[in-house]
C-alpha cells in the first residue's frame, strides 16, 4: 500500500517479468539485439537516479526481484507475464521455474501466468491443461510476435487460437494479456494492427482481453477497438515512464484512454525489470494533467485508486481491505465511457 | 587531354532523400536522423540507413530503404546506387533484396502476400488525419470562445495561412481529397463530411492519431538518441502545435 496526502492506494503490478537474457542463455544475434532494445527503452525513459548497468539489467534473480518490486511495501501484488523466445534464448527469455518457485513462496504477494502458443498444435493445447493445472491459470501472457520456425508471428484470430481460447473458458483463465508486438506475417499489412483482438473479443465476450502497452505505437486503434467492447482492458506497461521523460505525452495518453476505454479498464504496470515500480507509483500519485492541456479534464484521486490497483485486483481476486475500495464509474458498456473526460468547455470551466 | 569526370551534387542526393517519408511517422527520413552515411564517388551514391531499434516493423524498413534507392536512381546522371540498412535484424534480408533489385515479394518470400501499397495508403490515411487534427486544434486554440462543434463547420479558407495549413494540403492532395477553399476542413475516414451531432466524435478520434503519431515520432527520436549518441544532431523536429509547450522534458 502507497500513503500520500492523507490517501491510501492499494497497488497491483499487473506486469512484471524474471527474464534472463545473459550471454550464455543467448541463442543467436536475435537474443542480444532483443535486451539491447530493452535496455535502450530503460535508458531512454528512465530518471538518471534509476538507471541500471548493462550487466544488471541482464539478469536480476529472485531475491533481487522482491527487493526491487516490494520496496518499501508499496506494491501489494504482482503479476508474472512471461514472454517465450524461444528462437532467441536458450532456456526462453521468461525463467518458468524460478518465477513459479518465487510463487509458491509468496503466494499473498505474486500470481504466475504463463504463455501458450498456438503454433505448438495439439501438444500445446495438452501442455496448456496441464499448465493451468500445475500453476493455477488465472490468466495468460500471449507475444503475437514470437518467432517460432519459419513463423515471425501470429494472430489472435488464428483457427488454432481459438483452440486455445476455448480451453482458457473451459478452465476459468479468464485474462488474456496480450502483447502487440511487430508481427511479421503477413508483411503487407501494419505490423501493430489490433485488429484481431477486436475479433477474439467479439467470440469470447467471457474472457478478459488486456492489451498491454495499451496498443502503443497504436494507441488510436487500440482505443477505438476498446471502446467497442466491454471486455478490453489497457495495461500501461511501457507507457508508464513517459510520465518522467515526457509527461505531456503521459497526459496526453490518460486523457485519451479516460475518454475512450475510462477508469474502470486501465491496469498500472511496471514491466520490471524494464522499469521499477516505486518510482512510477509515487510518480503517478504525484501526476496530474497539465491545465493548458485544455483537452481533457483533471484525474482524480479515486480514479488513480482504480488504476493503480483496484482495477487488476478485481480482474485477479486480490482481496482488498473494504475501506481502500472505490465505486464503479457509472459508465456505459460500450462507447466513450467517460465524454467528459475530453469535454473542451468543461476542461476549461 | 584529361577527362573531368562528372560528380553528382550533394545537394542533388539530399534533395532525394528529402523526399523519402516513414510512413508511421509522416517524417522524412533526414529529419529523424534515419541517415547514417551519404558517399558520393563521381556518379556512384552509396547511403546507409538506421533506424531506432533493431526489431523496428520490417515491413516499413523496407519501404523506407526501397524508396530511398527509388529516389536516388532518379537523381539525373547518377550511376550506381546502393543503399544499405544497419544493424537491424532483418538487415541481410533486406541488403540483399535491395542488391538484387528483387522487390518486396522476391525478397520477404512467404512473409509477403500481394504488396505494400495498402500500408502505406493506411498511413497515408493518418498523415493526414493528424495533419487535419493539428489545423483543427491550432484554431481552436487561437480564441477560446471557439467550440468543438463550430469545427464542423469550417472551410479550408478559414484557416490561417501557415505550416499546418500547408501540410493539411498536401496530404490533401497525396490522397485525392479536395483541396478547393469551399471544402470542410473536417473529414470522417472515409473522406466525407461528418453530421453534426458526429463532429466532435470525429475531431476526437483525429485526435488521438495525431497524438500517436507525434508521440511515437517523438520516441523514436529519443530511442534513436540512445543507440547513436550524437544523433540528435541530425534531427529536425516538425513544428508542433505543441511548440510552446514541448512533449519533452529534458532531464
Amino acid at each position: 500500500m502507497y500513503s500520500k496526502d492523507g490517501n491510501d492506494y492499494f497497488v497491483v503490478d499487473a506486469h512484471i517479468a524474471l527474464w534472463d537474457a545473459r550471454p550464455e542463455n543467448q541463442r543467436n544475434i536475435h537474443g542480444k539485439q532483443f535486451i539491447d532494445c530493452f535496455y535502450d527503452y530503460h535508458r531512454n525513459l528512465s530518471p538518471e537516479s534509476e538507471l541500471w548497468p548493462y550487466e544488471e539489467y541482464l539478469y536480476q534473480g529472485g531475491e533481487r526481484l522482491m527487493r526491487d518490486v516490494f520496496v518499501d511495501g508499496i506494491v501489494d501484488h504482482a503479476v508474472f507475464q512471461p514472454a517465450r523466445l524461444g528462437e532467441f534464448y536458450e532456456r526462453g527469455f521468461g525463467q518458468t521455474e524460478e518465477a513459479w518457485a518465487l510463487t509458491q513462496a509468496h503466494p499473498d504477494k505474486l500470481t504466475y501466468n504463463h504463455w501458450f502458443d498456438p503454433r505448438d498444435g495439439e501438444a500445446g493445447l495438452d501442455q496448456l491443461r496441464a499448465d493451468a493445472e500445475r500453476f493455477q491459470l488465472k490468466g495468460v501472457k500471449l507475444y503475437t510476435a514470437d518467432w517460432h520456425g519459419d513463423s515471425r508471428g501470429w494472430k489472435l484470430d488464428d483457427p488454432m487460437a481459438y483452440r486455445y481460447f476455448e480451453v482458457c473458458r473451459e478452465l476459468g483463465i479468464t485474462n488474456v494479456h496480450v502483447h502487440k508486438g511487430p508481427t511479421i506475417r503477413p508483411l503487407d499489412r501494419d505490423a501493430f494492427d489490433v485488429a484481431d483482438v477486436d475479433h477474439v473479443a467479439t467470440d469470447f465476450t467471457d474472457l478478459n482481453f488486456i492489451v498491454e502497452h495499451v496498443g502503443l505505437p497504436r494507441l488510436e486503434d487500440f482505443c477505438w477497438i476498446a471502446t467497442q467492447e466491454p471486455n478490453v482492458y489497457g495495461g500501461l506497461a511501457v507507457a508508464m515512464p513517459f510520465i518522467h521523460s515526457r509527461p505531456r505525452y503521459f497526459a496526453q495518453i490518460m486523457g485519451e484512454l479516460l475518454y475512450w476505454i475510462g477508469e474502470d479498464r486501465i491496469l498500472f504496470s511496471s514491466d520490471y525489470a524494464l522499469w521499477t515500480p516505486k518510482w512510477l507509483v509515487e510518480s503517478f500519485v504525484d501526476f496530474q494533467i497539465p491545465a493548458d492541456l485544455t483537452e481533457y479534464a483533471p484525474i482524480s484521486v479515486d480514479q488513480k485508486r482504480k488504476v493503480l490497483g483496484l482495477n487488476a485486483a478485481r480482474l485477479y481476486d486480490i482481496p482488498v481491505p473494504e475501506r481502500l475500495q472505490v465505486a464503479d464509474a457509472d459508465a456505459t458498456a460500450t462507447g466513450p465511457r467517460d465524454p467528459d473526460a475530453a469535454d473542451k468547455n468543461l476542461a476549461m470551466a | 587531354m584529361t577527362a573531368v569526370l562528372p560528380r553528382l551534387s550533394d545537394a542533388a542526393v539530399t534533395a532525394a532523400l528529402d523526399t523519402v517519408i516513414d510512413p508511421e511517422l509522416d517524417e522524412a527520413v533526414t529529419d529523424l536522423g534515419f541517415v547514417r552515411s551519404v558517399v558520393v564517388e563521381g556518379t556512384d551514391v552509396e547511403v546507409h540507413l538506421r533506424l531506432p531499434t533493431s526489431f523496428c516493423a520490417p515491413n516499413f524498413a523496407w519501404l523506407m530503404v526501397s524508396d530511398a534507392r527509388d529516389a536516388l536512381l532518379a537523381v539525373p546522371g547518377v550511376g550506381r546506387v546502393v543503399v544499405e540498412l544497419d544493424d537491424h535484424h532483418d538487415s541481410d534480408l533486406i541488403n540483399a533484396g535491395l542488391a538484387a533489385d528483387a522487390g518486396y515479394r522476391g525478397t520477404f518470400g512467404h512473409e509477403a502476400e500481394l504488396s505494400l501499397d495498402e500500408l502505406r495508403a493506411t498511413f497515408q490515411r493518418k498523415a493526414h488525419t493528424a495533419a487535419m487534427e493539428r489545423a483543427l486544434t491550432e484554431w481552436l486554440r487561437a480564441d477560446a470562445s471557439r467550440t468543438e462543434q463550430a469545427v464542423g463547420d469550417l472551410v479550408l479558407a478559414d484557416l490561417p495561412a501557415g505550416t499546418s495549413r500547408d501540410s493539411l494540403l498536401s496530404r490533401r492532395a497525396a490522397l485525392g481529397l479536395p483541396t478547393d477553399p469551399s471544402s470542410p476542413v473536417l473529414l470522417t475516414p472515409e473522406g466525407t463530411r461528418p453530421a453534426p451531432e458526429t463532429v466532435a466524435m470525429t475531431l476526437r478520434k483525429a485526435r488521438s492519431v495525431r497524438i500517436s503519431v507525434d508521440g511515437n515520432a517523438h520516441f523514436c527520436r529519443g530511442l534513436l538518441t540512445t543507440r547513436y549518441p550524437g544523433s540528435d544532431a541530425d534531427q529536425v523536429f516538425r513544428p508542433s502545435i505543441d511548440s510552446a509547450l514541448p512533449l519533452e522534458v529534458l532531464r
